[in-house]
């Protein structure tokens, strides 16, 4: 049976990775998973500096989600590279770097320290909907979604990954954009921007007042909308949004994804990574299926 | 660092300790063998739209029966779901988790002072019973409704505050310690922030040390989301910045560490 896909060249020994963020970079989850059975880790997003992030409270629950408002709290790449790449080169999993900015110049001077280091694959969030000044911004606007790809791919060594984000109206625009710019792989989706109030309180649940909203509420605008892009572009996709069993990650396999990232079910069941690959064996076993790339895209 | 498990666990207990004051047991063996005073563990909700685990501090541990003693408020629906469950019911639960008191510190002949708000007041049982030597405990409640309190009588001199003033000195525990001329030299609390303000000033007016254990609202409770986060006063090694993991490097800090 084979249950490996590929990613712009990179080959993941099954489809399943983490959504950025609800992961870190491993260290944490190691304690309760072989980080070597996934496909790949996606790291949490990290920029040229470190970020403090936001002020909390930093997420809130919701029927059947959570919103995050974290501001992309990171070390920075100098102890990134030191420290989390280095902790991940002693796995057998393919790396997938989350790479966060405020500018282009940003993004470009991240891009340029992962040149030399062992991650496979770059994911570029132009995608977060809780950090005022980038990241959002090339992420709702066509034009500036396809310039800041071309500027990565200029310098990137890894294959690059842009992350696209849900808000906006048509995504497949979205997608044709950062195709033209030359991306090698698109993932989706990031988070929905959602708001909640406390009533008791009086206030808003999290301290930015807005916050992205995931879990499983959202996997049904995920799944659609990566039948749409897979529709409308040729590079491979990552397919995220309220994953938990290998059922939910069969359908984003079956609408075109290559590969499918686990990411707040993470939070409620540590090992459910291993449970969705797990259950994907276990599926096809159950159908007679060889290859899993039979599955990808087979429902049109 | 303690293993951590996610384990379903046997409710053994369940009972109403006073208004929404809940005590459930737990056998889980693998996480009880584990734990320390200060201490928590996750505990997940049965129902499907409920995602996130809610943290709760470890109020005993029997690592002969193998069991922990939970003592929590019902603070939303799902500590409210907690409390209808009953014993021979399963609850999915992760831990031990955090790191608890730094119980080291207390050197011989010191004299320790443990400060409990609230439902910061269940932690502070078991590391009264592990503490060695002599303690002065004060306990802050909300009104006369003095749940456990009798039970920290075998560990030291208990003093009570209220915020109504039914029992004991009204206020919080600093006004209890003002009003006793309370000396320490080495402090530990859990309790609301106002409460730990109090604490972290009235300890070093002493030249003593206070650990102070935090809450925040937290998603995955081992220290990947950065969503429970605190301000500390020098840039933490993990984090790069002026924030540290509450549910990874505490809940217990030293006061000086943090900005409160």
């Amino acid at each position: 049976m084979n249950l490996s896909v590929n990613i712009a060249g990179v080959t993941l020994k099954n489809p399943v990775t983490v959504a950025s963020g609800t992961f870190g970079s491993g260290m944490e989850y190691g304690e309760f998973v072989d980080l070597n059975r996934l496909g790949a880790v996606t790291t949490k997003g990290v920029a040229n500096v470190p970020w403090p992030g936001n002020a909390t409270p930093r997420i809130a629950e919701t029927c059947g989600g959570m919103m995050n408002a974290i501001g992309l709290q990171n070390p920075g790449l100098r102890v990134f590279k030191e420290r989390d790449l280095k902790f991940l080169a002693d796995y057998d999993t393919k790396i997938i770097v989350n790479v966060c900015g405020r500018s282009k110049e940003d993004y470009i001077d991240a891009v340029e320290q992962l040149a030399d280091t062992n991650a496979d694959l770059l994911e570029i969030n132009i995608s977060c909907p809780n950090v005022k000044e980038g990241g959002i911004a090339f992420g709702q606007n066509p034009k500036m979604a396809e310039e800041i790809t071309a500027a990565v791919k200029k310098v990137a060594k890894q294959p690059v990954i842009m992350k696209l984000s849900p808000n906006v109206t048509d995504i497949t625009e979205m997608a044709r954009a950062v195709e033209a710019g030359g991306a090698d792989a698109v993932s989706l989706i990031n988070t929905l921007t959602g708001m909640k109030i406390d009533v008791e309180r009086r206030t808003f649940a999290v301290a930015n007042k807005t916050g992205g909203l995931s879990g499983p509420a959202i996997k049904p605008v995920a799944v659609r909308m990566v039948y749409q892009v897979a529709n409308a572009i040729k590079l491979p996709i990552i397919g995220m949004g309220g994953i938990r069993t290998a059922e939910d990650a069969l359908e984003f396999l079956m609408v075109g994804a290559s590969a499918v990232a686990v990411g707040t079910a993470n939070f409620v069941n540590p090992y459910a990574t291993l449970e969705v690959i797990d259950g994907i064996a276990a599926y096809m076993g159950r159908h007679g299926i060889q290859d899993i790339n039979e599955l990808i895209g087979c429902v049109k | 660092m303690s293993k951590k498990e996610q384990v379903k666990a046997l409710i053994t207990k369940q009972e109403c300790m006073t208004g929404e004051i809940f005590e459930m047991r737990i056998k889980a063996e693998s996480i009880a063998a584990e734990a320390k005073a200060g201490q928590f563990v996750s505990l997940y909700c049965k129902e499907g739209g409920r995602l996130l685990p809610r943290p709760i501090s470890i109020c005993g541990i029997d690592k002969e029966k193998g069991e922990l003693r939970l003592v929590y408020r019902i603070a939303g629906e799902g500590t409210r779901e907690f409390s209808k469950m009953q014993a021979g019911d399963e609850i999915t639960v992760t831990g031990p988790l955090g790191n608890g008191f730094m119980t080291e510190d207390l050197k011989d002949g010191m004299h320790a002072v443990l400060l409990g708000g609230g439902i910061g007041i269940p932690p502070m049982l078991e590391l009264a019973k592990v503490l060695p030597g002599e303690k002065t405990i004060v306990l802050g409640y909300r009104d006369a409704d003095t749940f456990l309190a009798k039970e920290f009588e075998a560990y030291g001199k208990v003093l009570i505050a209220s915020d109504n003033g039914a029992v004991g000195v009204k206020g919080n525990v600093v006004d209890a310690m003002k009003a006793e001329g309370v000396k320490g030299d080495l402090f530990f609390a859990c309790g609301p922030k106002p409460m730990l303000r109090g604490i972290k000033e009235y300890a070093a007016a002493q030249g003593a040390r206070a650990q102070l254990s935090l809450e925040e609202r937290m998603a995955c409770g081992i220290g990947a989301c950065l969503a429970c986060v605190c301000k500390t006063t020098k840039v933490d090694e993990h984090s790069q910045v002026n924030n540290t993991r509450i549910c990874k490097e505490g809940p217990v800090f030293y006061a000086e560490d943090i900005e409160l």
